[in-house]
This record gives C-alpha cells, structure tokens and sequence, in this order.
C-alpha cells in the first residue's frame, strides 16, 4: 500500500490513551503525541526540506515531501487544536532547509503556527533556530513531569520525551517493519513523522539500556489503529 | 584452452579468399602441427576488407584466437613505433561480461603473443586492477585492453578519452549474447556509440554462442540510424532510418560433438524439497574420485559454500578441491584460478561467476547440482568440460529434489534438441541513458543534436523519441520535475555557446563513484581474527571476501554462518567490517541465503508439463519419481500439458487450495499476490500463500473445494484475464515488484548515489528509503520520465508479469479442479515450504491486534509501569 495513501487513513483512527511518569497521553496513529491536560500537541523528526538538502548535493529526490509532510500535520493539527506545539528536532533536514524553503511551503508552513505558542527543539539535523519561520528554539523543555529534547539521553530518565532514533517495530515472525512509540511507561521516544524519513528497529543496539526491557512495549501503528506490543514478542528483523 | 582446440587440422574454405596471414604466424600454427580454421580465416579477411563481423560458433571452436587474429595481425604490420613518437593509444579493446574471463584471456593470449614473437602489449583493466596501474595505462596505453562494459563506461568519461582511443582500430565483445539482453547491454552500447563517434573507422568483433536471432546481434554491433547530412528533413529522416537497418557481417560455426550427459540416478531417496542435494554427496564424490579435473557448478553462493563443506566433510583421500564465487576475496580466487590452469585441482565448486565461456585446465567431468533452470544455461555450463570440439563432453546432473528431477530430465533432451532460450532484446533503458548523459557531460560540453544523434546510433536506443531524450537530459539537469524548485541545484546546465556544461567538478567524482548498472545490496568486508580483542579489531585479519550487509545485521554476536569453507563465528561489525573467529562447530546455527535465483525458463516450463502430463514419458524418470507420480495419479489427477490443475483439501484447521501452473516463482508470487486479493473480495478469507516455481499453495479459513463445488466461488472467474488489468494495475503500483524496479531506476539513473564522496567511510549510509520515495513521487507526480521508466521495466524487463498474462490466456478453459479429502502427493513439496517462507495476504492489523493483546491487558490491569 503506498505510504502516503495509509498515513491518510491513519488520520481519523482512535489514539491509545496511557501514562508516561504519571502524566496522561494519548499516542495517535497518525504519529503524534497529544497531552490534553496542558493542550498540547509533540511531533518529532519532520525532516521538512529534505528533498531539497538532497538535491543541494546533487541526488533530486522529489520536491514534494515538504507539503506532504505539512498536509498530514494540517490535518493533525485539525484534530486536536492545541494551543502549544512541540517538535522534538530535525524538524528540517538541514541548516539550509528553513532558509532556502519555497514561498508556498513557507507560508502553509507559517499558517500551521499562526495562533499557537509553537517551540522548534534543536536537533542534530537543524541545530540552528531556523531562519525567518518564527517559533522558539530551544535544546530541552520541560511540561508537567515531562521533559521534550531531541536525542534521548543515555541509560534511564524517567519523564523523557525524545525524538532521533525513529523507532519502528517489526513482529517475530512476519509482518512488516511499522512506525511506533517506544516506551516503558517512564520514557518515550516518537517515531519519525516526515513522509520520507526511514526507521531504526527497537531492537537495535542504539535503544540498549534505554527502556527497562520487562516493560518495554512499541506502541505500533497500524492501518487502522495503534498496537502496544511488548519487545518481548518483536523480531530484530 | 583455445590453443588445443586447433589440434586437428582443419581444410580452408574452398571459396575464401587469398588469405594473408603474415609469415610468423603461419610458422606458428605449422610448429604446433595445426592449420589456422576455416573460419578464422574467414574472419580476418572480412576484417581486413572492413567489415564488422559477428562469429557465432560453440564452445570449443577456437572463437578467442578468431576474435583476435585480426588485430593481431594488424598489429604485427604496424610493428613498433618510431623513437620519440607520441605514445600510441589502445589499438584492440576487449570487452567481456565477466571480470574472470578477461583475465583469463589475457593468461590465453600470452603464450601465442609470446610464440609468435610479436611486440604486442595486453593489460586487463577491471574493478580489481589497482589505481596506481590504471594512472600508468592511462599514461601508457597497451595495445590490446581487456575490460568490462562498467570500466568502458569510466574510460569514456575521461577527458583523455579521445587520446586515449585515437588509435583504436577493433572492438572485441566477448559472449555478446548474455551481453546484450541486460541494462549492462544498453550502457555497452551507449558505449560502443561514443568509441565511433571518436573513432569513426573502428570496427566491430562480436563472439557468441547460438542464438535464436542473430541478425538482432549483428546489428548491435554497427551504428543505426546513419544521418546522410545532405539536408533532407527529419520525416524524412526517420523513414529512411526505418528502412536502413546496417547490420554487421556474419559467420556461423556449426555445433560440435554431442555432449554426453546423465542424470544422477541416485540409490538414496530424492527428498521433497530443498536445494542443497545433500543426498548425493556421496555419489557426487565417487564421481569427482573417477576423474581427473570435475567442474561443479551450483545456482547460488550459499548451494556452493554447503557444498564445499559437505565435500570435504566426506573427502577422507583429503583430495584438493577449491571454492570460486564472486564473494571471495579477489586474491583467493586467483590462487584458485590459477591452480585450476596448471590442473592442480580435482574439482571445483563454483556459482556463476565461473559461468560463461571460461577455458580452464583440462576438465573432464561437469556435474551440476540443483535445477538448470533453462536450456541455454545448461549448454553453457556443460560446454564447459572438454573443449575440444570433436569429443563429447561429460556431465552429471543432479537434482536437489523431485520436481527438479523432471526438470533436469527435460532440459536433457533440451540439450539435445539444440533449443535456445535467450531472452528477447528490449529497448534501451532510460535509467542507462541518463546515466550515461551525465558520463557524457563529465567527459566535454555536449550540445543536445549531437549527442541525441550519437545515442540513437546505438541499436537499442534507434527507436528513442527526441522528447523522450529531452526529458532525460531534464532529469540529469535538476531532475526533470513539474515543479521546478532544483534550477539552482542543476548538475548540467545549458549554457550560451548551447553546450550541455557539468556545473561543478564534484559532480564528475560522484559520477565515477556511481557508474554501472550491477545494482548489489551493501556489502561488508568479511575479516578472520583470532580472538576478539582491541588489537584485533584495530588490526583487522584476513580478508575472507564480502558479504551482504543485510544478511549481518539479521546476526547476533555468536552466531554462526557458512562462509569461504568455513563455519565463522559472527563477533561484531566495526565501521565497514565484518569481524569473524573460526567457529568452534561444524554445524552454522544460520543458513545463509537459500532459494534458488534463476526462475525457470518459459521454455522449460513448458517441456516439464509436457513430461507429467504424458505417463508413456515417466519410464525415463527414476523409479521413486515415477511412483511419486503414479500415486498422485490414482489418488488426485495429472494436469494435461496445457491444464492448469487445482487441489483443495483440508489441513491442520485450515483450507488449502494448491495450484501448478510450472511458470517459476517469481510468476508464481505475483499470481498468489493478485488471487488472494480476488479470494479476499469473494469471502475466502485466505491468510496466506507461499509459492515456489513450480506450484502455488493459498489457504484460508473457509473451504474453498466446498466453496467451487456449490458456485460461490467461480474458477473461471477467479482466473479470468482482466486480473491483469485493473487489479494488477492497482495491485502493481504498490507493489514490492514495482518498487523494487524503481530502486533500480532510481540507482541506476543517478536519482540516488550508491556512494556518495567522502562518504564511503562510514559504511552505512542507507541515507533515504527508495520506497518512501517511490510513494510520494506517485503520489505528487505520477507521469515523472522515472516513473516512466518504472513501468516500462515492470511492463517488458520483469518476464513474470508476461508469463502471468501467457498463464492465465493459456489455462482459460483448462482448469482442473479437484476436490480431495487430504493433501495430494504432488502437493506435498510447495505444503513443506509453508512456514518456511510466507507471504501474508492484504494488510490487515489482525496480527497486531493479536500481539497487542498481552500488553492490552497488563495496562488494563495496571500492571505497566507509570500506573
């Protein structure tokens, strides 16, 4: 199924409401988090402008993923209406993407922030706060219990939220490779919301030691639903 | 060696013309007691005339030394260059498909250069030959270059290409056939085209083995499409090059001796399924132990390295007996190369790399273990024992299991029948042109008339529309999108003079980096270490070969594999290496890579259904096989040869519908894919299918057999035609098939680097997701001249898709349906496969939902952590 065509579908699906460090979340399907008590909406990776920080080094990936991945925000946004948006970092593909974006992504772009407290965390992609966007920049921020950063940190930190590793989950067995939250009920890594950004299996050596493995679940996202799924019944793929 | 093919001596052609082949090499063949062959002589004086010429003859008919007489000759003429003259440039360039055969021809020419007394230097330039030595041929051309379709493609996109070439007189292509139907044919062309453009005199040698269609290959070999340059109009243009197809001149050698061949009627029990044949090891070892020198060749790397382990597991005489795949260390091949040339080998166990047309020692038996998987493939290999002409060659097949028994019976009389079955030519890729537009543009500023004239001088290309080739030099511009965003990023940009200009010298390395067609999955260096320690990994170790990077990333540190001979233990990949220790069991814990990877040929195919559907036909099958099939035929029923026979019964739970259409696996998983969505819509509720190339097996949670017996579930609706249309349209622009070819396309194009520079240290640069590109590009613009090039590679490249389409237009009216009680002996090798390899149906969550539950119910519970 074309991706873009299931990231569509994933837009109205239910979200799995749960508790991260005592606070209430809601992973949705479509790939964001949602804090109703502080009305807040998280969302990692979005790696706009990536087509275009290829093309500068002369491979021209398709110029359309900038507006694709905004649409599905749009329609994100849409759902939940939140007052203050996070994006967790690599939020553009690179330091050039802010600067060099076209007019008209620039301006859906603006339109998405209009009217809300919107803070770019930095990530290692965009370190830079990007240029002529607006917003606020900032390595870390802390809501409630929860502390937003881009890279999770090493060993365990309760109340993390982090993005970078795009986590994606595959069951033992068969199946296919899926996007998903990877959490133990203390820390939460989101997965990659950009339409062509790729994912890192959970299982991989860079997510050792992060979670407290007996509870470690991948919150992963189907067609028409989110899963939790213990690591326990995972495939490294 | 082609030298021993000249032993008896053969009389000229009555009507060839005076031939004039110089004194010393007259003497040459005379102190060896041979006379030069008719045909060679044949060839050196239509070269000597002019002409290009296409030789088309057996293994074993002295074809090298034929390819080269004529520049050797010339050669000769020409003598040495006066002092203080300019260096001389590359008077012969031979080109080969294979790295091993170059190599292995410049071992073969060297003698008789060296007999004759001729001044005549022969290098090799291939992805092996190091930087230092192809600075020094750039310097100082040798006079005979052998080389690759992928170091031409390099060669002429060097400034110094026009130098280089300015005194090349011959252009050798070596087994043309298995040349020109792939991307690397198209590129090879593209090549070909550029050399006459710089050498407008050059003329063309092609070698093949027999093909269905020579005059196809005889065209290849000389520009289309002539422009007369007396004004006429472009109508009228492309009338005249409609009409003037120029072909080159050709020879056919008839076939030799009649191999001998024998399929290994083995005491043991044929097994099921499977591919390794281990049954025979025993049989195949006696057989190596009765003969002097024994070729094995096998289908893949992980048939050849189980092989070579079983052998020397039961070689108690400890007989030397080598390994060579295209995996291995590039040192270790040539100490096996070479061993084998000086016949210190017993046997060899080899995969494709050892395929074609490669003289080595003096082999006296062939075996081939596991299915042929095609008429011509077979000849070729068989033609590999024995290269004398006059005498039959020895060979022994040896099926891994039942149905290749069948097959490897209807390839022997294949073999006999002299049937080929190479596949049809196609029309130049576009990935290959846009490549190779860049390529031009790294070489000189190009205006778009000239290069367009040149490209479609090159046989494949003859037909390209002018738009068509806009659009690509577009799409190496600033890739050629509706939305034009990239102008400022552009690689080649016109510029006032009209010359096509290379924007900025990075572009031209990244070019370098990239160029070819051969499209591989990552791979790692493979190290041998003792222990795995700090010093060690620093160190390194022994270099065992590559490996796919995707095969050690399913590893864990301790884990064992099957590798080079030898059972390794995996410790870790450190950057771009693999590090291994020797592996203290003699059992790998991973299989590594099975299958098998040629699909059976649409010719064969058609000989096996012959041969179950006619009983008269089993006598020549051994007794297990023949009882395999009598049971099957009193407890089910034989498909008549163009029937296609459908079981249902009931297994484990489950309903199982198993169908044989015999058309390979590839045909067969795109056929499970597009039924189970038809059986999905007609409430079958099918969970899965495995295929494997000769059967299908499909299975659900109704009864299907109940569901055909009472009309809710029409076979001839299930099988009807238009599956091809709508449903394959949808099915396919989704598809893993279609996507797959487009990361092919995208490669290949240059959309995306396989290197990029300075990056090849780090290894592992999966830097972005092909699929993920494919679908927002479907998505935003779908009409993309890549897209394009997608579909008409699915559509005419993928041979599964036309035989899907041959399948389903051939059983109309032919579908057998059976309705049994338990599964039939004829189902038994595709129902072994099931759990082994599995393809789920549609997407659906219901597996998620399953494994979510667990965890469902601990959070409900309260049991996870933060509750």
């Amino acid at each position: 199924m074309n991706a873009l065509a299931r990231r569509r579908a994933q837009l109205g699906c239910e979200a799995l409401e749960m508790a991260l460090a005592g606070e209430r979340v809601a992973c949705d399907p479509a790939g964001v988090l949602y804090l109703a008590a502080e009305n807040c909406l998280v969302v990692s990776d979005l790696h706009l402008e990536k087509g275009a920080a290829f093309a500068r080094r002369g491979m021209f990936l398709p110029p359309y993923d900038t507006a694709a991945t905004l649409s599905l925000l749009a329609a994100c946004l849409d759902r939940y209406c939140p007052a203050r948006v996070v994006c967790l970092g690599d939020s553009f593909h690179d330091v050039k993407g802010a600067a060099l974006m076209p007019a008209g992504e620039r301006a859906s772009l603006r339109s998405l922030m209009a009217g809300r407290d919107w803070i770019w965390i930095a990530g290692n992609h965009d370190p830079e706060p990007p240029v002529g966007i607006g917003g606020e920049t900032l390595a870390e921020v802390a809501i409630g219990a929860l502390a937003f950063r881009h890279e999770p940190s090493a060993g365990r930190r309760r109340g993390e939220v982090s993005g970078h590793l795009h986590p994606v989950a595959q069951l033992a067995g068969r199946g296919s490779r899926r996007a998903c939250f990877a959490t133990d009920g203390e820390r939460m890594i989101l997965p990659s919301f950009g339409v062509t950004t790729g994912g890192l299996n959970v299982l991989d050596r860079a997510f050792h030691g992060l979670f407290d493995a007996s509870r470690a679940l991948a919150c992963m996202i189907g067609h028409a639903g989110i899963y939790p799924v213990r690591f326990g019944a995972l495939s490294a793929g | 060696m082609f030298l021993t093919v000249t032993a008896r001596p053969t009389p000229l052609a009555p009507d060839s013309a005076p031939i004039s082949l110089p004194e010393p090499f007259l003497r040459w063949f005379a102190g060896h007691g041979w006379a030069p062959r008719a045909h060679q002589l044949e060839l050196l004086t239509k070269a000597e005339a002019g002409a290009s010429v296409l030789l088309i003859a057996p293994t074993g008919a002295g074809k090298t030394l034929a390819g080269f007489l004529p520049a050797l000759v010339d050669l000769h003429r020409r003598g040495r260059p006066k002092t203080g003259a300019r260096p001389r440039g590359v008077h012969t360039l031979y080109v080969s498909p294979l790295k091993a055969l170059a190599t292995d021809i410049q071992r073969n020419l060297e003698r008789p250069v060296a007999e004759i007394g001729l001044s005549v230097t022969l290098e090799t330039r291939t992805g092996d030959t190091s930087q230092v030595r192809r600075q020094r041929q750039k310097l100082k051309p040798p006079d005979i270059l052998l080389t690759t379709p992928e170091q031409l493609a390099l060669l002429i996109a060097g400034k110094d290409a026009a130098d280089f070439f300015s005194d090349l007189r011959y252009v050798v292509f070596d087994e043309l056939h298995s040349l020109v139907t792939s991307k690397r044919g198209h590129l090879l062309a593209l090549g070909l085209a550029r050399l006459r453009k710089l050498r407008p005199e050059l003329q063309t040698i092609g070698l093949s083995a027999t093909v269905s269609e020579p005059a196809e290959l005889c065209r290849w070999l000389v520009a289309q499409n002539q422009r007369t340059g007396d004004g006429i109009t472009a109508d009228a243009d492309a009338d005249a090059a409609a009409e003037l197809k120029p072909e080159a001149d050709l020879i056919t050698v008839a076939g030799g001796a009649r191999p001998d061949i024998q399929i290994l009627d083995s005491e043991e029990r044929v097994p099921w399924q499977g591919h390794t044949a281990r049954y025979a090891l025993p049989e195949i070892y006696a057989a190596i132990k009765a003969h002097r020198t024994t070729l094995l060749f096998v289908n893949t790397r992980s048939q050849a390295e189980l092989l070579f382990q079983e052998l020397w597991r039961i070689n108690e005489e400890t007989l030397p007996i080598a390994l060579h795949h295209g995996s291995l260390d590039v040192g270790q091949r040539r100490k096996v190369e070479a061993a084998m040339a000086k016949n210190e080998l017993r046997a060899v166990v080899a995969t494709s790399t050892l395929d074609l047309g490669i003289d080595w020692g003096d082999v006296d038996l062939v075996i081939h273990v596991g299915a042929p998987k095609g008429a011509s493939r077979l000849a070729q290999r068989i033609g590999r024992a024995n290269h004398r002409m006059d005498e039959p060659s020895k060979a022994i097949l040896v099926p891994a299991n039942r149905f290749e028994v069948m097959e490897c019976r209807a390839a022997l009389d294949a073999n006999y029948l002299g049937a080929q079955d190479t596949p049809p030519l196609r029309d130049g890729a576009l990935d290959v042109l846009a490549q190779h537009v860049l390529g031009m543009a790294v070489a000189a500023p190009f205006r778009a008339d000239d290069l367009y004239d040149e490209v479609t001088s090159a046989a494949p290309y003859a037909g390209l529309p002018r738009e068509t080739f806009e659009r690509i030099v577009e799409f190496v511009a600033t890739g050629g999108y509706a939305l034009k965003v990239y102008e400022r990023y552009a690689k080649i940009r016109l510029t006032e003079d009209g010359t096509w200009r290379l924007t900025h010298p990075r572009f031209a390395q990244q070019y370098r980096m990239n160029a070819g067609t051969i499209i591989e999955a990552p791979m790692l260096e493979i190290r041998l270490v003792r222990r795995r320690t700090a010093a060690a990994i620093a160190r390194g170790g022994r270099a065992l070969g590559k490996i796919e990077e995707a095969f050690l990333e399913t590893l864990s540190p301790g884990d064992t594999f099957l590798f080079a001979g030898e059972v390794l233990k995996f410790e870790g990949i450190f950057e771009t290496t693999c590090l291994v220790t020797k592996a203290a069991s003699e059992e790998p814990k991973v299989p590594y890579y099975g299958g098998s990877k040629f699909p059976l040929t649409t010719y064969l195919a058609k000989e096996v259904r012959a041969m179950l559907a006619d009983p008269a036909r089993w006598h020549a099958l051994p007794d297990q096989v023949r009882d395999w099939l009598s049971i099957q035929k009193l407890k089910s029923v034989i498909p008549g040869p163009d029937d296609l026979l459908v079981e249902t019964f009931p297994n484990a739970k489950l309903f199982h519908m198993v169908l044989y259409p015999f058309e390979g696996r590839l045909a067969h998983q795109t056929l499970g894919m597009l039924l189970t969505r038809r059986l999905e819509r007609a409430r079958a509720m099918p969970l899965g299918f495995v295929a494997t190339d000769y059967a299908i097996s499909i299975w659900g949670r109704r009864d299907m057999g109940a569901m055909i017996a009472k009309g809710s579930l029409p076979l001839d609706a299930l099988f009807d035609e238009d599956m091809l249309g709508d449903d394959l349209e949808s099915w396919m622009a989704d598809s893993w098939l279609l996507k797959r070819t487009f990361r092919q396309c995208a490669v290949i194009s240059g959309l995306i680097e396989k290197r990029h520079p300075g990056q090849e240290k780090t290894g592992r640069q999966v830097t972005v997701s092909t699929d993920l590109v494919y679908d927002v590009l479907r998505a935003h613009e779908p009409d993309h001249i890549l897209m394009q090039a997608t579909w008409a590679d699915a559509a005419t490249g993928l041979l599964d898709v036309a035989r899907v389409s041959d399948l389903l237009a051939r059983i109309k009216h032919h579908i057998v349906h059976v309705d049994l009680d338990q599964i039939s002996p004829l189902a038994v090798p595709v129902m072994l496969e099931i759990g082994r390899e599995s393809v789920v149906g549609e997407a659906r969550d219901a597996d998620l939902r399953e494994a979510a539950k667990e965890a469902m119910i601990a959070m409900a519970m309260g049991e996870m952590a933060g509750e």
